[in-house]
């Protein structure tokens, strides 16, 4: 419902049709163009003068077709995560969880992680808001694993890049580690283990309330949305580009035997490797992803390809160091360990089961 | 003079919104002060739970998110 329209009469009830209209104007328009992009690809191909079946041909091809359908398919599905996420605001997500018991409290706590606007810079302020609020320290930690790990930018480009079933099934496990994860922590109490100001906090000092949220029309929420867009773009377009190309180079030129010898699902050692390298690497989703589907496509282990992708996103260093601020380095240790199991336990999974 | 604080922990943002704060200021011809507060302890304290966050005159407005700017003048003229 658009509160718009009850706070403002006549003159800005019109703005808000111009802006519905927009919308949908863009949205048909979209469909079409994301429907006619192979062709176009195809054609502007031919354009080169390469022979489409050799090494240059092939990864050309598939550079010029894969810009410009996951840049769509980003724009669309960020701006609509934007309009989903005004729903959601930390402080309304902090009052859902306040109070709630371990396990369910996990589950929810994952969902709303994924729906939550959430940006690592803001990962302290954030943690304490919930510890002060009583909830749970696994319950939050469900929250800080989920958020980074399961969000929509990777969720895409592996859909757009990969496919919907291997998208899904990120989104199933990650969000599985981190309801697991989150739930172990709070099973080992270890609130003793959190930076001395932090545990004052949690023992009962007073933090100011926070925001109330505003009220927003669907118009805003519709700028919300473009905002996203533009965030995220200005964000990761490079990180696209130099992946894909990346992505496009592995495709026409590595040979498949060494893809499979070094990253195949025979060699037991390579799930545990990916993760280790994972954790010194910090790029977002975007970067890694399109290189992702290059080793797929030239017989690395689904497994050991998404273990690699978590650890990536889910295990990062600069994280670790801002969150040294609340943690105490053994409880980083913990959450390091505990992540990385479950990490492993997806890939050396998913490698048995495909 | 109104004092207003920016809580965030120094990322493009928080510089921006900043920014932001002094122009309008400029424009509505108020003396304001721009206090940016990086310590992540003190922004937690704030009850700022998504950054940049403002606070005028010690009572916090805004908190995730660049502020609308129509917003923004109407905090501070307040």
């Amino acid at each position: 419902m658009s509160t718009g329209m009850t706070d403002h009469p006549q003159a800005p009830l019109r703005g808000d049709w111009l802006w519905h209209i927009g919308v949908a104007a863009f949205v048909t328009s979209w469909w079409w163009l994301y429907h006619e992009l192979l062709a176009l690809s195809d054609w502007l191909t031919s354009l080169m003068p390469v022979a489409r079946h050799s090494h240059a041909g092939e990864a050309i091809a598939f550079f010029l077709y894969d810009v410009p359908k996951v840049m769509m398919l980003l724009t669309l599905i960020v701006f609509a995560m934007g309009i989903v996420r005004s729903f959601f605001s930390p402080e309304k997500t902090r009052a859902l969880l306040s109070g709630k018991r371990e396990g369910v409290g996990n589950i929810l706590s994952a969902g709303l992680g994924v729906l939550t606007p959430f940006c690592s810079c803001s990962a302290v302020p954030l943690f304490i808001g919930f510890i002060s609020a009583g909830v749970p320290l696994g319950v939050t930690f469900s929250f800080l694993i989920a958020a980074p790990m399961v969000n929509e930018v990777a969720l895409v480009l592996l859909f757009g890049l990969v496919g919907w079933q291997v998208a899904l099934t990120y989104l199933v496990f990650g969000l599985a580690i981190a309801i697991i994860a989150g739930f172990v922590i709070g099973k080992l109490r270890l609130e003793g283990w959190l930076q001395d100001w932090v545990r004052d906090i949690h023992s009962g000092a007073q933090v100011p309330e926070g925001l109330e949220d505003e009220r927003l029309s669907m118009v805003d929420r519709y700028r919300l949305g473009i905002q996203a867009v533009r965030e995220i773009f200005a964000k990761v377009w490079i990180w696209i580009v130099l992946g894909i190309a990346m992505g496009a180079l592995i495709h026409g030129y590595v040979p498949q035997d060494l893809m499979v010898r070094i990253m195949g699902a025979d060699a037991w050692w390579s799930v545990p490797a990916a993760v280790l390298m994972g954790v010194p690497m910090y790029t977002n989703a975007a970067g890694v992803i399109p290189i992702v589907e290059a080793l797929l496509g030239k017989g690395a282990a689904l497994g050991t390809v998404l273990a690699f992708m978590m650890s990536v996103i889910a295990l990062s260093l600069p994280e670790m160091i801002i969150l040294k601020q609340v943690l105490t380095l053994r409880l980083i240790a913990v959450f390091i360990g505990v992540v990385a199991s479950g990490i492993l336990a997806v890939g050396y999974l998913f490698n048995l089961m495909f | 003079m109104k004092t207003v604080k920016v809580y965030g922990p120094g990322c493009k943002r928080c510089e921006t919104t900043a920014e932001m704060v002094k122009q309008a200021a400029a424009t509505l011809g108020i003396d304001v002060e721009v206090e940016k507060v990086s310590d992540p302890k003190a922004i937690a304290l704030a009850g700022v739970m998504s950054t940049p966050g403002i606070s005028v005159d010690g009572k916090l407005v805004h908190a995730g998110g660049l502020p609308d700017p129509d917003r923004l003048a109407g905090w501070l003229s307040a």
